[in-house]
């Protein structure tokens, strides 16, 4: 579950903006078409639910060049919104990739050195076959949505696995990911042990917890509730459930950060507004008195846009989709309840890394991670860094996290006999 | 890296499995997988030195000796090691039983209470010792469980413990002289290092 930084429009670290002009109806409107370099598999994927779905197309992005011996690619999973644009400009929202402070040349994910590939997870919406994909038996491109099968982790971790085979390597150097992405990792490092030499679930867990699947049904039901959600159907009217995605995107952002980072950028101060903005995707703001709403806490400006950037990025029926994966999620529930059973064995490397002031992925989780990981008697490092941001700290400016991933990766690297680089 | 560190690395045999509780820096299981090519791995209770380690490369994991040590499988590691730490944690014998379930050898080294300077400091002064070993005042000091030499040995031969070698050494790590006889180890020895199997 993570927000990312590409639709923020400030980093946390500095004066919040004036708010948003409100949405005025005619500039939501489904997303634009945009061509995603991406690899179709004909013969599809079985998912865990039984179905089968084909063809599967799968959207990625790659940075940095695969060695000779194939042994030097990291695959960057990404978060619930997130998508394959790490480190580049992303296509729709024109803003920096969500992980490019992290991945680039001379990066702690060195791409001088490593060849990195990030996916669009299946059920997604930038490129790979999710919801708004054309479903196979209907007539006239009708997208899936509602009727979109049922998908996993493990199935999202199984269609990153078809494009790594499509791009000739064996055994990937590194899987890294956060929040979800971290789910990702632990679902690869389940189901491809032999393949994943190293790898880094940051502020995640292996089970999503019954707080986090009753923030996202609190998500889902704004959307339902959405007059524009035409039960799924709101391609047909042309019009996209923007209020109630905006709604739910504005809760769980509110998850992603923590109440000292809240105080400390935004307290209790106010700005005078001369008009209410209508709720986003209304008609034309009210004129208002100095009534009730005549000032707007700076959180709730902030809180808005977060909302109304999102809803021009982000497809109703994927975020459905993605978060009851998430939902699913339980690793040890597939081991007859043992954690360990999951990783017995594992000759992976492990850097499992949370945050003092996650509260949504707290670092219980992680502990609960590490300690299964040493019932497996794996290799496992695990770091707790102290920061008050919040899940987002992995996301953002947190130089304890680069100075771990950056050692983490430059140690690995030497015991997988790979010449040290640039990182070194 | 310290000069006890540098005699439990010698005791060590090159190509194994090693967990080190209370990594600290992490100097010790650095050295061991570049000079004995070990696979060494850390405990380490202080997060600064756990997140200092891994961004050195280091494969170590923030935990307690006292709690997380029930979380590894039997026989996962064929040297387990605490330097200067027994005397510390909340339950020290249950933390012995713990390294020799999840190793088949233990180095064990801890700072001897029977050392002569402190038995006098309490027999003439009346007071609770201070020496350059245990260098902090009772109502701070982290070692709440100190022991001597005997007191060890003692501790071994309940437990059922077989011990592989021991020697006693001074504060700067070498080795003294006595080291042949208890007795003398437990009046003059200012630390202590033995080699343990179950």
């Amino acid at each position: 579950m993570v927000r990312r930084p590409i639709d923020r429009p400030f980093s946390m670290d500095q004066t919040p903006p004036a708010p948003p002009p409100a949405e005025s109806p005619a500039s939501i409107s489904p997303l634009p078409a945009v061509e995603h370099q991406h690899v179709r598999f004909a013969e599809g994927l079985e998912l865990d639910c039984g179905r089968r779905l084909a063809p599967v197309e799968m959207a990625y992005q790659t940075y940095g060049r695969l060695d000779d011996r194939r042994a030097n690619a990291i695959l960057v999973c990404h978060a619930l919104t997130g998508d394959q644009y790490v480190a580049e400009q992303q296509p729709i929202t024109g803003k920096p990739g969500w992980w490019a402070r992290m991945v680039g040349p001379g990066l702690p994910i060195d791409t001088d050195r490593f060849f990195v590939v990030c996916v669009n997870v299946l059920g997604g919406c930038m490129g790979s076959t999710g919801p708004r994909s054309p479903r196979p038996d209907a007539a006239g491109g009708e997208p899936w949505g509602t009727d979109f099968p049922p998908i996993t982790l493990q199935d999202i971790a199984r269609a990153q696995e078809k494009v790594i085979t499509h791009l000739g390597i064996d055994r990937l150097f590194a899987v890294i990911g956060g929040s979800m992405g971290g789910m990702q990792v632990l679902a690869w490092a389940a189901l491809f042990p032999r393949r994943v030499f190293a790898a880094v679930p940051i502020a995640t867990a292996s089970f999503h917890s019954a707080q986090n699947i009753a923030f996202n049904e609190v998500s889902r039901q704004a959307i339902f509730a959405d007059p524009d959600w035409n039960n799924g159907r709101y391609w047909t009217n042309g019009r996209v459930p923007a209020r109630g995605l905006a709604v739910a995107r504005m809760m769980a952002h509110i998850t992603y950060l923590s109440e000292e980072a809240l105080t400390r950028k935004f307290g209790r101060r106010t700005r005078r507004e001369a008009t209410v903005p209508a709720p986003i995707g209304s008609a034309a703001p009210a004129q208002s008195p100095l009534g009730l709403f005549g000032e707007m806490f700076e959180v709730e400006s902030y809180l808005r846009h977060q909302g109304s950037s999102f809803v021009r990025r982000f497809d109703a029926n994927s975020y459905l989709t993605v978060t009851r994966a998430m939902d699913y999620f339980d690793l040890a529930a597939d081991h007859d309840g043992d954690l360990a059973a999951a990783f017995r064995g594992t000759p992976t490397r492990f850097c499992v890394i949370s945050f003092s002031s996650d509260w949504l992925f707290p670092t219980s989780q992680s502990r609960l991670i590490a300690r299964a990981l040493n019932q497996a008697a794996a290799n496992v490092s695990f770091v707790e860094i102290e920061t008050d941001k919040g899940h987002d700290a992995f996301l953002l400016d947190e130089p304890a996290l680069d100075r771990t991933l950056r050692g983490f990766l430059q140690g690995c690297a030497e015991h997988a006999g790979l010449a040290p680089g640039v990182a070194a | 890296m310290r000069l006890d560190q540098r005699l439990i690395a010698e005791m060590i045999e090159p190509g194994t499995r090693v967990l080190d509780i209370g990594s600290g820096d992490g100097s010790l299981i650095e050295h061991l997988f570049r000079t004995r090519n070990c696979d060494a791995r850390g405990i380490e209770l202080d997060m600064a030195e756990v997140t200092r380690s891994v961004a050195h490369g280091l494969p170590v994991m923030h935990g307690d000796a006292d709690t997380d040590l029930a979380h590894y499988p039997d026989c996962a590691f064929d040297y387990v090691v605490l330097s200067r730490t027994l005397q510390a944690v909340e339950r020290p014998r249950e933390v012995l039983r713990q390294m020799l379930r999840i190793g088949s050898r233990a180095v064990v080294s801890f700072p001897n209470f029977g050392h002569w300077q402190l038995r006098a400091q309490l027999l003439l002064g009346g007071r609770m010792p201070m020496t350059e070993t245990w260098g902090r005042p009772w109502y701070e000091t982290p070692n709440i469980h100190p022991c001597t030499i005997r007191d060890f040995f003692v501790l071994c031969r309940q437990e059922g413990y077989a011990v592989r070698r021991w020697m006693a050494i001074d504060e700067k790590g070498e080795r003294a002289p006595w080291r042949r006889f208890p007795g003398l180890a437990n009046l003059f020895g200012e630390q202590a290092m033995f080699l343990l199997e179950r």
